[in-house]
């Protein structure tokens, strides 16, 4: 306890970080659960694709595991690079994975179970895919940043890797937040998610309402997956296992299908995580998180900020 | 077939499992006019329009809209091609604001694309700006523009069913089908809901009503069809209709308010 209180501010930085992985991950599962009701399980893999397609793209600068920090300007085009290759490739397979493993059950009239089982099978797909196809063991992205203390926050020091990851997942859930308030596709997403019937009768096309959600959930898990790249410099062909399952968690806290709840969620969770293991011990960090979610939910069954992605006007 | 022809239902029969909810139905739409459809509780009126907008498709028969067979389309497809629609029961965007629920509608006709809508490109803006513009304009013509920025949910319920005939037009339709707009309105509203039917039809629209309140239906509407368990039993115009013992017997019978 007395460790909790004198790094309490070094703990809330370190859990801030940490869930703004989680929140930007969170926003994929609520996205899709808010237009089609359904927990796209394969959303983790998602994320895996992200982090192997930023350390190829890496590779592809020439970058190797044990080169040194390159130069400042060159680490911004690296990363910028590595974040659009990541985007790309998460987008690419959450469309993938919409047209293969749900789209033709769609069309069948399956029901909610079998779309769960397809959901599992794709990401075991994709993940073993990886295992197999690149390697089973930890692949180590290229250093880009070293951490340096930037400034201190009550006393807590804050380094210019948790700045950047903070900072750019505040960006995007911005521009995810906007477009979905304010463009006709966004209308059309919200549209959809309160009435998908009505919605079809006034014209909105949705397949390509559906097509589009799983995009824009694919683009937030690369963004995350680079982040996360950047934060512990290594990941695996089943990293998204443990870390889809407590963004999914952060959703559920907020409330699934609100993208405000998969923000308040990610953040609170990473933040109860910290400070839990530094009571408890850290080997207790997921038992803490799942503890919280149980919690809350037992006083707050819909989550914190409560259901669906057309209440939260976005 | 003649031009003034903008739907025309053939021989519709639809079929659920053993229950035959529409037999062998026939009417037609022109252009320009005002058709009312009529029956008592469960002859088949709103399950013709879900015909008519794809939500079901027919067992056998065909629907042809503005010389097309609307054959496999689906319900956006449909609502591209013109046909609008009201709900019996209000199916509004509940979260949305009034305006942003007739903006869905008017979306149906933008073809602006993922990216621009992305990076806010001029075309898009313009775009934005012209459904806002028109979306304005229905809200104006229903008589709910002063409640544009609220959201529908919170509505008065008069208000609800005429921002659904908004956004319904707000799509661009040549025939609007109204389901029981006029349910659970007051005279005085349903006098002014006329008045906007008249309205909407001399702005171009064609227009099929259903509606159970006979003196709305008798005042407006330039011809009726009267379905009874599925079947066609008469039509033509208010008056013939209103004398037609089939008509009486099936229908102006039964008490309005059991009706």
């Amino acid at each position: 306890m007395q460790f909790l209180l004198d790094n309490f501010w070094d703990l809330s930085v370190t859990g801030l970080t940490q869930g703004a992985i989680y929140a930007l991950i969170a926003l994929g599962y609520t996205l899709v659960y808010g237009v089609l009701r359904l927990i796209n399980f394969a959303h983790s893999e998602v994320f895996v694709t992200g982090t192997f397609a930023s350390i190829f793209v890496l590779h592809a600068f020439g970058l190797g595991s044990d080169d040194p920090v390159p130069s400042a300007g060159m680490v911004v085009l690296y990363i910028a690079a590595a974040a659009v290759g990541a985007m790309v490739a998460s987008a690419a397979t959450a469309l993938v994975v919409e047209r293969v493993a749900y789209r033709p059950l769609r069309r069948r009239n399956a029901p909610p179970l079998v779309f769960l089982i397809s959901a599992i099978g794709a990401s075991f797909a994709i993940s073993e895919a990886f295992g197999v196809l690149v390697d089973r063991n930890n692949v180590r992205v290229p250093n880009l940043i070293e951490p340096q203390t930037q400034f201190h926050l009550f006393g807590a020091s804050v380094n210019n890797r948790q700045l950047l990851i903070v900072a750019a997942a505040i960006v995007m859930m911005l521009c995810l937040d906007q477009f979905i308030r304010r463009t006709r596709l966004g209308r059309g997403i919200r549209a959809v998610s309160q009435d998908p019937d009505s919605a079809a009768l006034m014209g909105v096309n949705k397949d390509r309402v559906i097509a589009l959600t799983f995009i824009l959930g694919g683009l937030m898990a690369g963004g995350a997956a680079v982040l996360y790249d950047l934060q512990f410099g290594v990941t695996r062909f089943n990293a998204g296992f443990v870390l889809g399952i407590k963004a999914f968690t952060a959703a559920v806290l907020g409330g699934i299908g609100n993208l405000r709840g998969a923000l308040l969620g990610g953040l609170l969770l990473g933040l109860m995580e910290n400070y839990g293991s530094a009571i408890i011990g850290s080997e207790w960090r997921d038992v803490v998180a799942f503890v919280f979610l149980i919690v809350v939910l037992m006083f707050r069954p819909t989550g914190i900020l409560g259901e669906s992605l057309g209440k939260a006007r976005a | 077939m003649s031009e003034d022809r903008m739907l025309d239902v053939r021989d519709v029969t639809l079929r659920f499992g053993g229950v035959t909810a529409l037999d062998g139905v026939s009417f037609h739409i022109d252009r320009g006019e005002i058709l009312g459809l009529i029956g008592p509780n469960g002859a088949g009126k709103t399950t013709c329009f879900n015909v008519m907008t794809g939500v079901y498709q027919p067992t056998s028969g065909s629907v042809v809209f503005d010389g097309r067979k609307l054959g496999r389309r689906k319900k956006h497809q449909i609502t591209r091609l013109g046909i609008a629609r009201t709900f019996q029961n209000i199916r509004l965007f509940p979260e949305m604001t009034a305006l942003e629920n007739v903006m869905v509608g008017a979306d149906a006709r933008h073809r602006t694309s993922v990216l621009s809508a992305l990076f806010r490109l001029p075309r898009h803006r313009r775009e934005e700006r012209e459904g806002r513009e028109r979306a304005l304009a229905l809200l104006d013509l229903v008589g709910v523009a002063h409640r544009a920025e609220e959201t529908a949910r919170n509505l008065p319920y008069g208000d609800q069913r005429r921002l659904e005939i908004a956004r319904a037009l707000a799509t661009g339709p040549k025939l609007l089908c109204l389901d029981e707009p006029a349910a659970g309105f007051n005279p005085a509203e349903k006098a002014k809901l006329l008045e906007l039917i008249r309205r909407i039809r001399d702005d171009g629209y064609t227009v099929l009503l259903i509606e159970h309140d006979m003196r709305l239906v008798m005042g407006v509407t330039d011809r009726i069809v009267v379905l009874e368990f599925g079947k066609k039993i008469a039509e033509g115009a208010p008056a013939e209709i209103r004398d037609n013992p089939a008509v009486i017997a099936a229908y102006l019978g039964v008490p309005e308010d059991a009706a």
